[in-house]
């Protein structure tokens, strides 16, 4: 078995628009995922994580960079011979209700990702149904019923067995329970962290709930307007944040403690326009620590650690203030 | 003791439909004082939303109508008046004056057409009664009252100009633009990103001190509720489960279903025995029970009877609890 990981994105850029209304949704961004791992990506508005989710199942094409997927680089690849990649690598919406098909019933929806890839007929069929249905927790006598029947939880378990169906080794999730009421919400991330283990999937999970990607993933990568600005294990970025960002981030999660103590010191000013992104490091005009370094020159990702990288000219986690 | 400046007593709200006629709210009490602010937390369907537009005198009609119960809201004159039978022109009148609202999604309210000073200055001139010069001037005050940088400047920028962050800003000085002595605040952070979210908590619960308002604080996040609220009515299914001083609420629980959304929250996360970090859910979802508790159908402390006899709301030290078994289960 080859010691490559599983999806490797390298220097991976997207642009949208043209100037003066280029937007640089995704810049220079880099990171490698294992065979069932997950890696959370954390951001903000504009933070380009849902970007990276489509640049990496190829729904829409990159500016700049390469992505690898089981060692072949699929960046460019025609759509003819990314058949095998669209069946190993699989997408997880937000939206349960906007996500599925009103018109179809259960089986079609999860069946028609069996046809495209010439899974299995008849009998077989209707038995795989069943069986993913089963496999997310809903009754497999469920399948002829039409998704306005479930409820919002529900919907999101079906958009999983359509995921699921092709057996796929990827799992992109675009905010998957951010729809979803709380409890609801555990019982969906429940679901997702059992079926990774038991199948061995791979995660590339997007939320903007540090939280729930603490929860979900073995790796974070903390991005923003479109870079990153920490990565590393899930142990390293939530529990011992370097980047101004990050904290900031974990600052601003409301906590359910009422006796926490109150925020001492918090964001001030809005998310830049991505239209018109800060010179220097992109985070500067929001942070405590900017000095006039940060305007002219962008920091590039250093390491602290194994595994651990944050984009910051300086190194404010034994800093008195930070 | 003075009389509460809210107190919902005993409300329910009923919805005509083409099934036939639906209760969402069922028996629904709570009361706000000055300078307080009281947070109802629930999931859909809970009723969260229908109350608190029940409170404003909003309920869409003719199909919906407060069907039982009453919202005694004290004026500014000191009279109270019933919010449920009030006139509609009493209920115009009282809005945005005394009471203000604001809302989840800040375009809805805005009107794209005029800037933002110019709306600001228009419900000051109707409410009250400035001249041109001087409800702009009050204007401007408001947009740095909720630390808009260089306000005077942008009071001619239009709603659409502004960021998602901004905009809240501005319907929060709109509200507060005639000193309403209740603020009903509907999941006003919910589409907010965390760090301009932490930004319009922060300055919410500035402006409730320094203006001594009331504040309703509608919201499905519990952490939000931590954050901001004194007191917390927590509500499943159309009915209060639990009402109680926040940290009572947050430290010691009483009512099945507050404990187990508590455990919901990923930062409440626990090792399960193979050390993994799991988080307990609900199972199933909200639904209708024909007798009995609510909720039963979910709990895990549910016994048989339960599911026969409907459980009281019991005060007990200042909190209440829906539920028949809180006492042997706390």
């Amino acid at each position: 078995m080859s010691t490559e990981p599983l999806l490797t994105i390298a220097g991976l850029s997207k642009n949208f628009g043209k100037a003066p209304h280029l937007v640089r949704a995704v810049n220079d961004v880099s990171f490698s995922l294992g065979r069932g791992e997950a890696l959370g990506l954390v951001g903000e508005s504009g933070s380009g994580k849902s970007t990276i989710g489509r640049l990496a199942l190829r729904l829409i094409d990159a500016s700049a960079g390469q992505i690898r997927f089981e060692g072949q680089d699929i960046t460019a690849a025609p759509e003819r011979r990314l058949g095998l990649f669209r069946r190993q690598a699989q997408m997880v919406f937000q939206d349960p209700y906007a996500s599925l098909n009103p018109r179809l019933r259960v089986s079609s929806i999860v069946g028609e990702a069996l046809d495209a890839h010439g899974l299995a007929r008849g009998a077989a069929r209707k038995a795989r149904i069943a069986e993913l249905l089963e496999l997310v927790g809903l009754p497999a006598a469920h399948m002829e019923r039409y998704p306005h029947e479930f409820s919002g939880g529900q919907r999101q378990r079906i958009g999983i067995a359509r995921a699921l169906a092709v057996e796929p080794r990827l799992i992109i999730a675009d905010e998957p329970v951010s729809a979803l009421d709380v409890s609801v919400q555990a019982q969906v991330l429940n679901l997702m962290q059992d079926l990774r283990r038991r199948l061995g999937l791979a995660m590339l999970f997007i939320s903007h709930d540090l939280d729930v990607v603490e929860l979900m993933c073995d790796r974070i990568a903390v991005l923003y307007l479109g870079r990153i600005m920490e990565i590393g294990t899930t142990e390293q970025v939530a529990r011992h944040p370097r980047h101004p960002y990050t904290r900031a981030l974990i600052a601003a999660s409301p906590r359910p403690d009422p006796d926490a103590p109150p925020r001492e010191r918090m964001l001030t000013g809005d998310i830049p326009s991505p239209l018109a992104p800060p010179s220097g490091c992109v985070f500067r005009t929001r942070c405590l620590h900017a000095t006039e370094r940060c305007a002219k020159e962008a920091p590039a990702l250093r390491e602290t650690g194994p595994e651990h990288q944050f984009a910051c000219h300086f190194d404010i986690s034994h800093s008195p203030n930070a | 003791m003075t009389a509460p400046l809210l107190a919902i007593e005993d409300l329910a709200v009923s919805f005509r439909t083409e099934e036939g006629e639906v209760t969402p709210v069922r028996g629904v009490s709570l009361q706000i004082s000055e300078n307080e602010t009281v947070a109802v937390v629930g999931e859909s369907g809970s009723g969260k939303s229908v109350t608190s537009f029940a409170t404003m005198g909003l309920l869409p009609r003719p199909a919906g109508r407060v069907s039982q119960g009453r919202i005694l809201f004290r004026r500014r004159s000191g009279d109270t008046i019933d919010l449920a039978t009030a006139p509609r022109a009493t209920m115009q009148a009282l809005r945005g004056a005394e009471i203000a609202m604001i809302f989840q999604e800040p375009m809805t309210s805005l009107n794209p057409v005029l800037t933002v000073g110019e709306q600001i200055a228009e419900a000051v001139r109707l409410h009250l009664g400035y001249d041109r010069r001087k409800a702009w001037a009050h204007a401007v005050e408001m947009l740095g009252l909720v630390e808009i940088p260089d306000a005077a400047r942008r009071a001619s920028d239009y709603p659409h100009h502004m960021s998602g962050g901004m905009r809240q800003r501005v319907m929060i000085a709109l509200a507060l633009s005639c000193r309403p002595a209740l603020l009903i605040a509907d999941e006003p952070t919910t589409a907010l990103d965390v760090t301009i979210q932490a930004q319009v908590l922060t300055l919410l619960d500035r402006l409730r001190r320094e203006l001594g308002m009331g504040v309703l604080f509608i919201t499905h996040n519990l952490g939000v509720v931590a954050e901001i609220a004194d007191r917390v009515t927590v509500m499943y299914a159309g009915e209060v489960v639990e009402s109680a001083p926040v940290r009572d609420l947050f430290n010691a629980p009483r009512h099945p279903y507050t404990r187990a959304l508590l455990e919901c929250m990923p930062s409440r996360a626990i090792q399960d025995a193979s050390g993994r970090r799991v988080v307990r859910s609900i199972p199933g979802q909200v639904s209708r029970v024909e007798r009995g508790c609510a909720f039963a159908p979910r709990c895990a402390d549910a016994t048989p009877a339960c599911s026969v006899e409907a459980p009281m709301l019991e005060s007990d030290a200042g909190r209440q609890t829906r539920c028949l078994r809180w006492r042997e289960l706390a």
